[in-house]
């Protein structure tokens, strides 16, 4: 008797959710300390640190705001960039849609609220792995994975930003934002069209640089983007 | 940073909405209708197209040295990619880049 419901919790799509998305805490955690940090150096106050951890809850648009801010570019530009850094949701919100789109309107908004890389990830490759799992088990196990990462999230920017006023400018933290981006970028050359659209990206970036803040960056994204999109289909032709 | 606070409050409240609005799109209001694949194919280069070309001046010019190239940032950028790619671990990337910066600066300071 005592095992059977022993096993109910393992067997449960909630607690699977919550397993597969424990080890992400070691990613939240650095990641989010280190937005807590950033933020304060750049002036933030604790109030609009946490809002942004909040209500965006997106790590790498998070830090492009605060960079584009730092260097005073126009409120259009920043939101314009952080935006455009969030667009690859877009996709991850088309691709749930054969997933989740019978499930409640409430619980796709709170999917929603939660679609972020790791929880997508994660999220997709189990339901791909096992076809037969219901909507309310998808819903239920998507939840499980953000349970364990979220609230460190949101934990871990507040230590961040109280140990970011206490942090001499010594310490030279202006470079910890580069490295966190190209420590996210890195990755994600995985194709010759990806290394091909972040060659473009910064060649026009630098090219422009004297332009306002921020515009430089606008029309060499627009640029990178469209300059990986045909090196994929010019790619997939030759291997036709 | 030369914003109001009612300015600060609009950026980190319209990314907010506007985020979302992005996760929501197709879930919660296009639903199952099949996206254009130039437009897919457009999205899926999105970080990578954004995220160099902000990163690169600040490699090349840093504004903590007036502009100047820096060969620990550069070193310490160059150490950050290399491990990036190789490892395809964020966590491994930030760690090496970090570790590279401050021994690289600890040392200059030094000499």
């Amino acid at each position: 008797m005592t095992t059977s419901t022993m096993k109910t919790p393992a067997k449960s799509p909630y607690w699977a959710g919550v397993r597969d998305g424990a080890p992400f805490i070691l990613m939240a955690v650095p990641f989010a300390t280190l937005f807590g940090v950033i933020a304060t150096d750049a002036g933030l106050t604790l109030a609009q640190a946490m809002g942004f951890t909040v209500l965006v809850i997106a790590g790498a648009a998070q830090f492009a705001a605060i960079q584009l801010m730092v260097e005073n570019a126009s409120i259009a530009f920043v939101l314009l960039a952080a935006l455009a850094v969030n667009l690859r949701m877009a996709m991850y919100s088309a691709s749930l849609v054969p997933y989740l789109g019978a499930a409640p309107l409430w619980q796709r908004a709170c999917v929603a609220y939660l679609n972020f890389d790791q929880t997508y990830i994660t999220s997709v490759a189990r339901y791909e792995a096992r076809p037969e799992m219901s909507v309310s088990d998808r819903v239920a196990y998507f939840f499980g994975v953000a349970t364990p990462i979220t609230p460190f999230w949101f934990g871990m920017t507040l230590v961040g930003i109280l140990a970011g006023q206490a942090i001499p400018d010594a310490w030279a933290l202006d470079f910890i934002m580069p490295i966190m981006f190209l420590a996210m970028v890195a990755p994600m050359l995985k194709s010759i069209a990806h290394i091909a659209a972040a060659v473009m990206s910064v060649s026009v970036a630098l090219a422009l640089n004297s332009l306002p803040a921020g515009t430089g960056l606008l029309i060499a994204a627009g640029a990178a983007m469209l300059t990986g999109a045909l090196v994929e289909i010019w790619m997939e032709r030759r291997r036709a | 940073m030369t914003y109001t606070d009612a300015e600060i409050w609009i950026i980190i409240v319209v990314m907010g909405v506007g985020t979302f609005l992005i996760r929501f799109s197709f879930l919660g209001l296009i639903g199952d209708r099949p996206m254009p694949s130039f437009v897919l194919r457009l999205l899926r280069y999105t970080p990578v197209a954004v995220l160099p070309g902000m990163v690169a001046p600040l490699v090349l010019w840093p504004g903590a040295t007036d502009g100047q190239t820096d060969p620990v940032r550069l070193l310490a950028a160059g150490a950050t990619v290399l491990i990036g790619s190789l490892t395809r671990s964020v966590l491994w990337a930030i760690t090496g880049g970090i570790f590279t910066f401050y021994s690289l600066a600890g040392l200059t300071a030094l000499l």
